[in-house]
């Protein structure tokens, strides 16, 4: 493992400490990084739109860029609803190869379906939505498999559908990029 | 470009728009391209082919909608998808009216775009493939096997011109094997319902409750042994043509129920209360004489005039003579090429004896003659000896000239020169297996060596 070499958990708006643990203890897993939790000052009211009442994602990620240090990959996790302007909403947003990485949990929770609260699920949902957007701050694009935490989703079914963890391609070249032996 | 993606340009004067679509369509595998107006996208046409235009509404100078119909007129099959915010949906619709295939409004529901995109590239391959397979209905069409170029043979063709032309019901008339069936293609063939099936049921082949059941169908547990809901033939016609060959042989009850049908354009499947309206051409075929079956009371006389609106009455062979060295012509080189042999033309004397034999079985005699000749030709011209026997000899004589005596005669040739192989006998007769064992019990035919299991190279040969 390199030295600085880690993955730095930002709240971004309200934490859910809960939330944060269990990211912070599943992604080691998956990436081969340690994993710490830090917090930090974003201008929240910068990135509100307030016609469309949500905020906007890529100006959310370029304040958490600013946080990197060496090696470290930021990843900000909110529960606030993001956009991007040309989309009704974004599940998250990274830069391929970037230094950081931004999910939000708004879409990822039963209730905002009118479904009763399944704290489970979340957690499952949330570890994936981490994983992809973490994957594309390591390098890695979008994959066509159905096997693969890598395969774009559009809604939450598809996030339900999608594995938590690599495909074979993507791990090989995850294990490049990381230097992380997942087998080993 | 891999299966499953399409080329798209994109137009829209919003920076953000064209760059965000365009890294979401290229991580989706398919090739994109942005045009900042509808100037820049119409050069660009110029230069490339694309498989979706995803077109703004609002743009300075020429708009989407102008945009759209320019796009149009260079390429009618052009698959549009209008970009539009919420406050211009109205022209969206108005686009749709003019020939977009679907709008999506901005800013764009991820998934909503994706099955949008999706759906947009399943019709543009539908449409492809329903422009190739036009194509090829037509390439087939006009090479139709009607030939020759006598007085009757021309005035088949102007019958077949003019009634193709018409939704009339058509009725065919000729003794057998003188190619009703293809007359009536020809007429589907040549009609606006081209396009869509034509449907051939041989009413003479089956009994009176089936042809009820092939015709109009059954509901699941009609009858013993309805397990399944099944359409019936009427309503596999839709939009399409029915032949109805030897009409003449169906039943008075099934007689009326067509009548009905016919009348109504209504059915009902059997054991069903559900009425199906059903569209279809008409086309009904004989050998027999159905004013002698109406007077005999056999053949209902509402029914005979409903049928006999347009009536065409093939004439047989041996009344177009002159036909016959350019039908065994053709049938040479359709046998030559089908069966790969490199027999090019008739013998003069071949010629003659084909010419002078009377073809009581009409063209597919002929054709059968041809094909066989074919199979057993030595070189690369039929010679006399080619011949089926009965031709070669000339059946004039008065004695042996019943259609017994030629089907007889005619079977066991053929079984003889297939060395008694029943499945290539009965290719070549044209009948089904079953009908050429009944036969050979009806006329007494043996084999003289007794028939022994087919060598593993000859298995092939058994359709399974």
């Amino acid at each position: 493992m390199r030295s600085n070499a880690e993955i730095r958990i930002v709240p971004v708006g309200p934490a859910d400490r809960d939330l944060l643990e269990y990211l912070a203890l599943t992604l080691p897993g998956r990436f081969g990084w340690g994993c710490v939790e830090v917090t930090a000052n974003l201008s929240l009211e910068e990135t509100y739109n307030s016609t469309r009442r949500q905020y906007h994602s890529t100006a959310l990620l370029a304040q958490l860029r600013e946080l990197a240090i060496d090696d470290s990959k930021i990843l900000g996790v909110t529960d606030l609803d993001l956009f991007i302007p040309i989309f009704t909403f974004v599940f998250g947003e990274a830069q391929v190869g970037g230094r950081a990485a931004l999910m939000s949990t708004h879409r990822l929770r039963q209730e905002f379906y009118g479904l009763p609260a399944d704290r489970r699920l979340l957690l499952a949902r949330a570890e994936k939505e981490a994983v992809h957007e973490l994957g594309h701050a390591f390098g890695l694009g979008h994959c066509r498999s159905f096997d693969c935490g890598m395969r774009f989703s559009n809604s939450v079914e598809q996030v339900d559908l999608r594995p938590c963890q690599f495909c074979q391609l993507c791990e090989g070249e995850l294990q490049g990029i990381s230097g992380f032996n997942l087998a080993a | 470009m891999e299966p499953g993606s399409a080329r798209i340009l994109i137009v829209d004067d919003e920076a953000v728009v064209r760059d965000s679509l365009g890294d979401w369509f290229r991580d989706e595998g398919h090739e994109v391209d942005t045009a900042e107006s509808a100037k820049v996208a119409l050069e660009k046409l110029v230069h490339q082919n694309w498989d979706i235009f995803l077109l703004d509404i609002r743009m300075p100078g020429i708009d989407g909608l102008e945009l759209q119909r320019k796009l149009k007129e260079a390429e009618p099959d052009a698959t549009v998808i209008i970009m539009t915010a919420y406050a211009s949906v109205e022209s969206a619709v108005e686009a749709m009216k003019q020939g977009a295939y679907d709008y999506i409004i901005k800013p764009f529901n991820p998934d909503d775009l994706e099955h949008t995109m999706q759906k947009a590239m399943e019709h543009k391959q539908l449409v492809a493939e329903n422009k190739q397979l036009r194509t090829k209905i037509d390439e087939l069409n006009l090479a139709h096997e009607i030939v020759g170029t006598s007085a009757a043979t021309r005035r088949l063709l102007e019958q077949v011109a003019m009634v193709s032309a018409s939704d009339t019901t058509a009725l065919i008339r000729g003794e057998s094997g003188t190619g009703k069936e293809l007359i009536a293609r020809a007429i589907h063939a040549n009609s606006d319902r081209r396009y869509l099936p034509i449907v051939v049921v041989n009413c003479g082949a089956l009994s009176e409750g089936v042809l009820e059941s092939e015709l109009f169908g059954h509901e699941k547990g009609a009858f013993t042994g309805a397990q399944y809901r099944r359409k019936g033939k009427f309503e596999m016609a839709d939009g399409g043509t029915l032949f109805l060959d030897e009409i003449g042989d169906i039943g008075l009850k099934t007689q009326v129920d067509l009548l009905r049908v016919l009348e109504e354009k209504k059915i009902f499947r059997v054991g069903g209360n559900v009425e199906i309206p059903v569209n279809f051409r008409l086309i009904a075929a004989t050998n027999k004489n159905l004013e002698t079956m109406n007077a005999e009371g056999k053949f209902r006389e509402d029914l005979y005039y409903r049928i006999n609106v347009f009536s065409i009455t093939i004439p047989p062979l041996r009344e177009r003579c002159e036909d016959i060295p350019l039908l065994a012509d053709h049938f040479l080189k359709k046998f030559a090429h089908s069966m790969n042999r490199p027999v090019m033309k008739i013998s003069g004397e071949a010629e003659n004896i084909l010419a002078n034999y009377e073809w009581p079985g009409n063209v597919r005699e002929l054709q059968n003659a041809i094909e066989r000749a074919v199979l057993v030709c030595k070189g690369r011209t039929i010679e006399r000896d080619d011949l089926p026997l009965n031709i070669n000899q000339g059946s004039n004589d008065a004695e042996g000239r019943s259609l017994a005596d030629i089907e007889k005669q005619h079977i066991k040739r053929t079984l003889e020169e297939t060395g008694w192989n029943i499945y290539r006998a009965a290719r070549l007769l044209e009948i089904d297996r079953v009908t050429l064992y009944n036969r050979l019990k009806k006329y007494g035919f043996k084999r003289e060596t007794p028939v022994r299991a087919p060598a593993r190279a000859k298995a092939n040969e058994h359709s399974g």
